[in-house]
């Protein structure tokens, strides 16, 4: 196999994700987003893992374990910010939340 | 007890949960813990110093071959040959982590003991002293709480053998200050300074922070502050990177030892208690930068070729503050931001002294400092216990009769501070100057000089205004318990004999022999007494005295100047808006970063647009009267109409960038990193 | 070889076409459900690399709890659970040309470095290497991703409650 082919498809997973950041009105599916691109990056790690064999595997892997354990920890803050959107304006979407317009 | 240091800082950190768990089930609310924990590390840093001083006897008599008795008097020694006094170092494994091994650990040489001493002294009569000022208050627990932990935390830092450890403890003193100015938070002008102090000395910190990781890879990876030092020292570091390393690291002094211009945070810091101010803000917390230079000063003596004489950024820094930090104390009304200012004036002395080569004098002067400033701010805080107010115009003034300890003490910290002799102030002061002098600095003695006379005339402008003259406040003041006065004379006691620790021309360099380091330490001199300098550093403070004197006592003098005086009022305006820091803080550094696009758009609008269009108009008005009705009222019309709509249409498509939507800036932002990282792929 | 590039192939498809009905969808739980594709078309990717414990954890962590949160988080802001209007907002076009331009840059860059590198992956990554790893070499970072993943509850915890 080669290389490129996963680092393409995560590049595609990457800017998929980044279009759902920044195009989609809806706050789940932001953070949903954001999962896509985290994605990305622990493809990248392990593949790169991967291509380099040996002691280096075993790290890309614990990098990218460290990457998902910060991914939950980024999901739960993000979904409680969510809620607190929700209970304070009965609405989760992000383009209503403009206090800082010029 | 040197190699057991360990547990001078562990007493108060367990004080502190302590007292933050069971607190407020005991009788005194945990105020007793806070003192007793504080009190035995007191003791422990006594015996420790003791154990040192007699370590640095015993080397000294094996040099001199045992020719002099051991104990107090057998340190006096003149002229002796300098014995090396190994600092003794205890440490253990902190972390390891991809093979590097982080150690934490104790150094303890005559610095550490010299600052634990102040520190654990200050801070019991300080606590002694909250006891009874703090009395019935709100949050009287979390007070002592955060009180112990700040000792804990300053004793950690004073102490620690490694950077990394050293900038642990110095974020967690600026946490507790951050706790203690917001002490009473339900009033929005305190919470403000709390995160202005807060933020001010993070901005210094980041200078700290890249300063600790030049110096970590410029010294052949260590955090060790005796491996840094000899590094330093034995020419193993290049000369850029020492620079780098003490100029970020300077920066980091600057946020946190309140110099210009990061000193603004430190005048609202008064909006805390007064015991802390004394505490935090005058004896140990804003002393930690003075700390961190006399720490790491190998870095800084190579770095700056401090030895070069002339001219550095450490000694400008010192000596830019010591002067305007001076002239501000002369305008303000609140007891308290006199204070402040004059402790910025200080520390800017001691940075001052640092950087022209003085470390013994600016060292000593941290120490005498440390009593004297305290005193002075304990001594606001009985003042303002008896009229419930800090405004020395509209509620001070007569206060003699009423509370004589209060006014003794206060008489006595002044004096000190003003540098009279023999008070202790006049010993520290009078060594910098006699450093900046001999080590070819010539032009911040002369600083030093009319910062001196400036002290002393502010003082008595502050005396005055506080205890002589009619009484303008309300009520009937009254003498402050014992508790309060206690500890100010304590402090007074140490204001008038600290300074004969090191009393040169008596032949007494005790402080030298003991606080001076003899392992990994530039070769500072040691310049000889000077008469004449002496004298002429009495006299100016004497002429700042009766100068002050003169004007608020006898009434002499241009009084109302600034009423008459345009210059005069001019310069009161802008020592009124001290400088107008805080403006160009907020209004302008702040504000251009928040819309820099829309104000740029603005400038243009109104300059450039309105520039064409008037210069049409106007042109359009000579052509005469024939043109009006062909030319003026369509071409030029259009033209201004035109443009007009244009300016607002490009402001309103730039006002419209700030949209406040993160998902607009979102766009943004990574539309420029891809338009960033096309440009790097079409350049390399 | 040829079964690799098979299974690849396949796993690619589903996972972008999922992504891409992610980011599409005009219904929130069908995002989600998709969502689970992608997750699970990595999970697969990891078992082709040959780094079967991550694979494991990915499907535990990512698709047992990660989307079940997500499904909690969709319960609770009762988004309707029919179609939607107005999902996205008016700067689709902006985004989706943002996007592509980061594509374009990046698949350039990867064309550009790796075209003709190989992953043959002959270290089997054991689970067993990957915790002495963690708790030798990397035990203090360890740490501090339990501190903030500690600090995360707190933090939400103070966040969503009520009072």
């Amino acid at each position: 196999m080669l290389l490129n082919q996963f680092l393409i498809l995560a590049a595609v997973l990457f800017c998929i994700g980044v279009y759902g950041v920044l195009a989609r009105r809806n706050g789940v599916l932001v953070l949903m987003s954001i999962e896509l691109i985290l994605n990305a990056v622990i493809i990248n790690l392990i593949a790169f893992g991967a291509m380099l064999g040996g002691e280096s595997a075993v790290v890309a892997s614990v990098f990218a374990l460290f990457v998902i354990a910060v991914a939950a920890a980024e999901v739960g803050v993000g979904l409680a910010i969510v809620l607190m959107l929700y209970r304070n304006r009965q609405s989760i979407d992000v383009s209503d939340v403009d206090l800082m317009r010029g | 007890m040197l190699e057991q240091v360990w547990v001078i800082p562990l007493v108060p950190a367990i004080s502190f949960f302590l007292i933050l768990f069971v607190g407020k089930h005991l009788p005194r609310k945990g105020a007793e813990i806070g003192v007793v924990a504080v009190g035995a590390s007191l003791v422990l840093s006594l015996v420790t110093a003791a154990q040192w001083i007699h370590r640095t006897n015993e080397a000294r008599d094996a040099v001199d071959g045992g020719g002099h008795a051991a104990g107090f008097l057998g340190a006096v020694l003149a002229g002796a040959e300098y014995a090396v006094v190994e600092p003794v170092v205890r440490t253990v494994t902190w972390w390891q982590s991809g093979g590097e091994v982080i150690e934490a650990g104790t150094l303890l040489d005559g610095l550490s003991a010299m600052m634990i001493v102040v520190v654990t002294l200050v801070s019991f009569l300080v606590h002694l002293y909250s006891v009874s000022y703090m009395e019935g208050d709100r949050r009287f627990t979390h007070f002592f709480a955060a009180l112990s932990l700040f000792t804990a935390s300053m004793l950690l830092l004073v102490l620690s053998n490694n950077l990394l450890q050293l900038l642990v403890g110095w974020e967690l003193v600026g946490l507790c200050s951050f706790m203690l100015i917001g002490h009473w938070w339900e009033e929005k002008p305190n919470s403000d300074a709390a995160l202005k102090a807060f933020l001010t000395t993070r901005t210094g910190d980041i200078g700290l922070l890249v300063g600790i990781a030049v110096i970590f890879f410029g010294a052949g990876r260590t955090f060790d502050i005796l491996e840094i030092n000899q590094a330093a020292l034995g020419g193993g570091v290049s000369d850029l990177v020492l620079l780098v390393a003490a100029s970020c690291l300077l920066l980091g002094v600057i946020g946190k030892s309140g110099q210009f211009p990061l000193h603004t945070w430190l005048p609202d810091a008064m909006a805390g208690p007064t015991p802390v101010s004394a505490l935090i803000h005058a004896a140990t917390m804003v002393v930690a930068g003075v700390f961190l230079v006399a720490r790491l000063y190998p870095v800084f003596w190579e770095g700056f070729d401090i030895a070069a004489g002339g001219l550095n950024p450490m000694a400008l820094v010192g000596g830019i503050t010591v002067v305007i930090a001076a002239v501000l104390a002369f305008v303000q009304n609140d007891i308290k931001k006199v204070l402040a200012y004059s402790t910025i004036s200080q520390l800017g002395y001691m940075v001052m002294g640092l950087g022209v080569g003085a470390w013994v004098a600016a060292v000593f002067h941290l120490f005498t400092h440390a009593f004297f400033k305290a005193l002075l701010f304990l001594g606001s805080g009985s003042v303002s216990h008896a009229v419930h107010s800090f405004d020395m115009k509209s509620d001070m003034g007569g206060l003699r009769e009423h509370m004589p300890h209060t006014y003794r003490t206060f008489l006595i910290g002044s004096l000190a501070l003003a540098g009279i002799f023999p008070l202790a102030g006049f010993w520290s002061k009078d060594e910098i100057l006699l450093g900046a002098g001999a080590n070819g600095y010539e032009a911040f003695m002369v600083v030093g000089l009319i910062g001196g006379a400036l002290t002393a005339a502010y003082m008595t402008r502050c005396v005055y205004l506080t205890f002589f003259g009619e009484y303008r406040g309300h009520g009937h003041p009254h003498e402050s318990p014992a508790l309060i006065t206690g500890p100010l004379w304590v402090l007074a006691g140490l204001a008038v004999v600290a300074g004969f620790l090191n009393a040169v021309p008596f032949g007494i360099h005790l402080f030298t022999d003991w606080v001076e380091p003899t392992f990994a330490f530039p070769p500072v001199a040691h310049p000889e007494f000077s008469v004449p300098l002496a004298v002429v550093a009495t006299l100016l403070a004497l002429a700042g005295i009766g100068a002050g004197a003169g004007y608020y006592f006898r009434n002499l003098g241009p009084h109302g100047l600034t009423e008459r005086n345009v210059w005069a009022r001019r310069g009161h305006t802008l020592l009124w808006n001290r400088y107008y820091l805080d403006h160009l803080y907020t209004g302008v550094i702040v504000g251009s970063i928040k819309g820099p696009v829309a104000r740029a758009a603005n400038w243009v609008n109104q300059r450039v647009i309105d520039g064409v269009v008037n210069a049409a108009g106007v042109g359009s008005r000579q052509a005469g009267q024939w043109v009006y009705d062909k030319i003026d009222q369509r071409v030029v019309d259009g033209i201004v109409n035109g443009s007009a709509t244009g300016a607002g249409e490009t402001g309103g498509f730039l006002r419209r960038m700030q949209t406040g939507r993160v998902q607009n800036y979102g766009a943004l932002l990574f539309g420029a990193t891809a338009v960033l990282g096309l440009t790097l792929v079409i350049l390399i | 070889m040829v079964a690799q590039n098979v299974a690849f192939g396949i796993l690619a498809a589903a996972m972008v076409i999922a992504a891409l009905r992610v980011v599409t969808t005009q219904n929130v739980v069908h995002a989600a459900l998709y969502l689970v594709v992608v997750l699970a078309g990595a999970a697969g990717l990891f078992v082709l690399l040959a780094a079967e414990f991550m694979a494991v954890v990915q499907v535990i962590v990512y698709i047992g709890a990660i989307v079940v949160l997500f499904l909690f988080g969709i319960m609770l802001t009762r988004a309707r659970m029919g179609k939607e209007a107005g999902l996205d907002n008016e700067q689709r076009g902006l985004s989706l040309a943002v996007a592509l331009l980061l594509l374009g840059v990046l698949a350039f860059v990867l064309v550009d470095a790796f075209s003709d590198t190989r992953v043959e992956p002959t270290t089997i990554v054991r689970t067993g290497d990957v915790g002495i790893r963690i708790f030798e070499t990397y035990m203090l970072q360890f740490q501090a991703v339990g501190f903030l993943l500690l600090a995360t509850l707190v933090g939400a915890i103070v966040l969503a409650r009520r009072d």
